[in-house]
């Protein structure tokens, strides 16, 4: 049974792996304009942003699922996003909001002095964010990033609300003939990989350990 | 015609008017020592300079040319900051940058030249102020007085009209001062123009060309060290003079 059962699990994985892998490929960017948005001297911009963080952060992912996916149909008689690419975007956009406040922690954080010097020698605004600022960002950030990644490993199992055959459902379909242990073994599976990622976190935190700041 | 001119410099931050007519000349080579108690506007008035700050009136113009006004884009403001270089008194280095790197940043930004001579230059000033043997040396491996140093090198490296220093020292221990006053002092030999805002007295008496007294946003006493420091006119600067001077 072993062999069987693992092989399902995998095929399980999979999607959990590429529900995964695209919502950082999508959020990680998005997050930074959203966070941008939210920084906007444009008071307008920035409010609309907040407001929507706000709206994405305090309302379930489940239910933006359910909405992404059924909304377009029920309300506007569109057609329904195929299932993966409507949890891709409710996804993205619930982790992009999240990450959008980390990102904004900080930006902020950034002394006002290391933006000053950058100025006062000449260089452009971008200049100053992508030379000067981000690496002192990702530095700062690091940790909360890792929590939330962690945590998108797992959120990945909300997509079968919507029919996404993720490794927990495929866990639970031995439930019916009578296997419990399919169940645990998902949670190895996990494991497994949140072990992975904090140990690649571990070493970019080293990796940016050469400086200080 | 004098390099730098400033004429009637205003500001206001909300409740306080921190530059009340600000004016003075400096001719090229000149070195300038601003001094004056906390809060009388001498920084205010560097950060005005280099476009930190927008003045609300006035006018600073560098070779004759206006440098200020209302209808100023983000690319003029840019622009009319490379009449100036700006050393911070917190050295603000870039954390993930080598020593070296720090200083070949803005002029690769700016493409002010091919890689090498970028590097060349770069390790030139690096000489200049005496740290060669750090350029690979990252800021927190440094000292505060080698920090400051890079912070010059970095600013030339522009090769600004202007060098302007906020409070050089005031950031480091007392023992670590002179490496950057001497530092400053070798860049007036070189004939660099220059304005030092300092606590730094007898420094300012022994470098400066001419000394400016500021108090509560006016230029209070401006004039030769003698002048400013031997014989001040003002009571104020009196005041000020004799209690810098006494120990306790």
């Amino acid at each position: 049974m072993f062999l069987p059962v693992t092989l399902e699990l995998f095929s399980g994985f999979m999607e959990t792996l590429k529900t995964f892998a695209l919502t950082l490929v999508f959020a990680l960017p998005l997050g930074l304009v959203i966070a941008f948005g939210s920084m906007s001297r444009f008071t307008p911009l920035k409010w609309l942003t907040r407001g929507f963080v706000w709206i994405i952060r305090g309302t379930p992912l489940m239910l933006q699922l359910i909405i992404i996916f059924y909304g377009p149909g029920l309300m506007f008689g569109l057609h329904s996003m195929p299932r993966f690419t409507a949890t891709i975007v409710a996804f993205s956009i619930n982790y992009a909001c999240y990450f959008s406040e980390i990102y904004r922690g900080g930006i902020e954080s950034i002394p006002r002095g290391q933006y000053e010097a950058g100025q006062v020698l000449g260089m452009t605004k971008s200049q100053i964010f992508f030379k000067v600022v981000l690496l002192q960002v990702i530095k700062r950030i690091m940790a909360p990033m890792s929590n939330e990644v962690i945590t998108l490993v797992k959120d990945t199992s909300l997509a079968r609300i919507i029919g996404i055959y993720e490794i927990i459902w495929a866990g639970e379909s031995f439930i019916k003939k009578g296997l419990i242990w399919p169940l645990f073994y998902t949670g190895a599976f996990y494991l497994i990989f949140s072990g992975l990622l904090t140990i690649l976190f571990g070493y970019l935190e080293k990796k940016l350990d050469y400086f200080r700041g | 015609m004098a390099l730098l001119e400033v004429k009637g410099l205003k500001k206001r931050f909300e409740d306080t008017q921190v530059l009340k007519g600000v004016s003075f000349q400096l001719e090229r080579g000149q070195v300038l020592a601003i001094i004056g108690s906390s809060g009388s506007g001498k920084t205010t008035l560097l950060r005005c300079l280099n476009f930190l700050e927008t003045p609300d009136e006035g006018q600073v113009l560098v070779g004759g040319r206006c440098l200020t006004g209302s209808q100023l884009s983000e690319e003029d403001i840019r622009q009319n900051r490379l009449h100036f270089g700006m050393v911070f008194q917190n050295f603000n280095l870039f954390p993930q940058y080598t020593v070296l790197e720090n200083i070949t940043l803005a002029p690769t930004l700016l493409k002010k030249g091919d890689e090498k001579t970028i590097r060349d230059t770069a390790l030139r000033l690096l000489e200049q102020v005496g740290l060669s043997h750090k350029k690979d040396a990252y800021p927190h491996q440094l000292s505060g007085g080698q920090q400051q140093r890079v912070a010059i090198a970095r600013a030339l490296a522009l090769n600004p009209e202007i060098l302007c220093f906020d409070e050089p020292t005031s950031a480091l221990d007392p023992e670590l001062t002179g490496e950057v006053l001497r530092v400053i002092r070798g860049l007036k030999d070189k004939d660099n123009t220059m304005i030092v805002v300092t606590h730094e007295m007898e420094f300012a008496k022994s470098v400066a060309d001419i000394v400016i007294y500021m108090a509560d946003g006016v230029i209070e006493e401006m004039g030769t060290p003698e002048d400013v420091f031997d014989h001040p006119r003002s009571p104020k600067t009196r005041s000020f003079i004799s209690g810098a001077q006494q120990p306790f």
